[in-house]
């Protein structure tokens, strides 16, 4: 099982650095839980991870070898390593739920054709799903979108696995069905795990380590308990949820910045 | 301003167009990376036959019945002012002629081209947009599988194959519609048009109409499909999308039907 060390990783999107010189480290059969606000680049750091976007510096090494230095070729063996539950689930819509948890193991030839019908029945009993098999993605709800996300995601028995805001957009018993599902699929299938979220009792339930994520960097990495505890005041504020503290400053800028992005689009329109 | 200067109308429509062309610039060279994939792509393992084979129905089977009305309503208006034209100095007799060597060399492959740019190149660009903006194309690549290779190689293989099928149907009809206007409503004599409609057709105008017909069933695919990549920004992106990409390969099988045609001639 691999461990993943991010070294000075930096991302910028024009003008925009989003990550800027970050480090962490992800341990072996771990869950780590990047916390951080809205459009501070969380997404921008899973996805690096994975190789979707390539990083301006630094590594981010997985068992030794250094993704961001990989070509396509590389990085497609490197990723059936990987698993990975999108924010929105992400399923393929033209295609039925059978067909979507099967679609790596068809596509990678894991097993014979007649063995993939009970694999899918066996992942989404995993998710606690059964029966649902050829429903349509766009007849389910949100919540079983994303248990059939997470069956797709460990469907090819992944040594690691990404999860984007696992709980966003879900009422808070099916987030915490969620937790439960990330919690027990640590436990029994023993990977390694990063998530992102904002959801700060999500991220104290089902991590072994936080890590806070704020100005392109990583500022502090605990436990659940020490980031509770913690005397930054940038950590302390985000995670109790404060208005008042450092992060205002930036927020208001933000909120510019979102206006005046607003203001110059709509005299683009006309 | 954000530069604290004043700028005049002169050089807001400057900037305007300079950043229109730097923007046609930098998206003909990205659908030739994208044509650079494909052929990358094309002949790696696995194969993609079956989704060929699904996009072959999607633009074959699905676009034969609007292709089919096209030619047919073109041939016959064809013969209508061609017989209209040709009277004038008691021509008529070549009514079939024009008709076949027009539908073959140049209408019938034109309209096929822009009736499958309205009808598949905006359901491409509308399905990869969605795809990419609901992350779908991310999942794809988190699941061990190039986007490039599994959508858009056989959108353009598939184009690219199905285009010139329909073209033979579609100047099929299309001479048909014009004898059925020339002999039954114009009153035509049936022999000599069949005769005329042989006796200068020549298989070079068939065939060159066909390599037209595939050249735009890959332009289409390829620049519907770049559009569908490059969406943004939710449902309104995924519009935006769409009607690039519809106006592009529109314009481009128009525009390329003239130096093909040149180069044929």
């Amino acid at each position: 099982m691999p461990a993943i060390e991010i070294r000075g990783l930096s991302k910028r999107f024009g003008k925009k650095v989003v990550l800027d010189g970050l480090d962490l480290t992800i341990p072996q059969g771990k869950n780590t839980v990047v916390i951080g606000g809205s459009g501070t680049g969380k997404s921008v750091l899973i996805k690096c991870v994975v190789g979707l976007l390539r990083a301006d510096e630094g590594e981010v090494l997985i068992d030794g070898e250094d993704v961001t230095k990989m070509d396509e070729r590389e990085l497609v063996r490197v990723r059936k390593r990987f698993g990975m539950l999108f924010q929105g689930a992400a399923l393929f819509d033209s295609m039925n739920v059978e067909d979507n948890v099967a679609f790596a193991l068809r596509r990678l030839h894991k097993y014979p054709e007649g063995q993939i019908r009970n694999v899918v029945e066996e992942k989404l009993a995993m998710v606690g799903l059964s029966k649902i098999q050829n429903l349509m993605p766009a007849e389910l709800s949100g919540g079983m979108k994303k248990r059939v996300g997470l069956a797709r995601a460990i469907a090819s028995e992944p040594e690691i696995l990404l999860y984007d805001e696992p709980t966003t957009g879900l009422d808070p018993i099916m987030a915490d069905v969620i937790n439960e599902l990330i919690i027990r699929l640590r436990e029994s299938l023993g990977v390694t795990s990063i998530s992102i979220t904002h959801d700060m009792a999500s991220a104290y339930k089902i991590a072994d380590s936080i890590a806070m994520l704020y100005k392109g960097k990583i500022i502090e990495v605990g436990t659940p308990e020490q980031i509770r505890r913690s005397a930054n005041p940038v950590v302390s504020q985000f995670v109790e949820g404060r208005a008042q503290g450092p992060i205002t400053a930036e927020h208001e800028e933000f909120i510019r910045f979102v206006r005046r992005s607003g203001e110059s689009g709509g005299q683009e329109e006309r | 301003m954000a530069d604290g200067r004043k700028k005049n109308g002169f050089s807001t429509a400057l900037e305007l167009f300079g950043t229109r062309v730097y923007r046609m610039v930098e998206d003909v060279g990205n659908v030739f990376v994208l044509l650079l994939q494909c052929v990358t792509w094309l002949f790696r393992p696995p194969s993609e036959i079956r989704n060929i084979v699904k996009q072959m129905e999607e633009v074959g089977i699905r676009s034969m019945p609007v292709v089919l009305v096209t030619a047919t309503f073109t041939g016959m208006v064809l013969a209508l002012q061609s017989w209209s034209g040709f009277q004038r100095f008691q021509a008529t007799s070549f009514v079939g002629s024009v008709v076949a060597l027009s539908i073959t060399r140049e209408l019938g492959p034109v309209f096929a081209g822009l009736m499958v740019s309205g009808r598949v190149g905006a359901a491409m660009a509308a399905e990869l947009g969605t795809m990419k903006v609901t992350e779908q194309i991310d999942a794809l690549v988190t699941l061990a599988t190039n986007p490039v290779k599994y959508l858009v190689v056989p959108r353009v293989v598939a184009s690219t194959a199905v285009l010139p099928v329909l073209v033979v149907f579609a100047d099929l009809v299309g001479i048909l519609g014009g004898y059925f206007v020339a002999v039954y409503l114009l009153g035509a004599n049936p022999y000599v048009y069949i005769n005329k409609t042989y006796q200068y057709l020549e298989f070079k105008d068939i065939y060159t109409g066909l390599i037209k017909a595939a050249v735009f069933g890959f332009l289409i695919a390829l620049i519907s499909c770049y559009n569908g990549f490059i969406a943004a920004g939710g449902a309104e992106g995924v519009g935006r999308a769409t009607t690039r990409a519809v106006v592009a390969s529109s314009m481009v099988v128009l525009i390329s039907d003239y130096f093909m045609t040149s180069f044929m001639f």
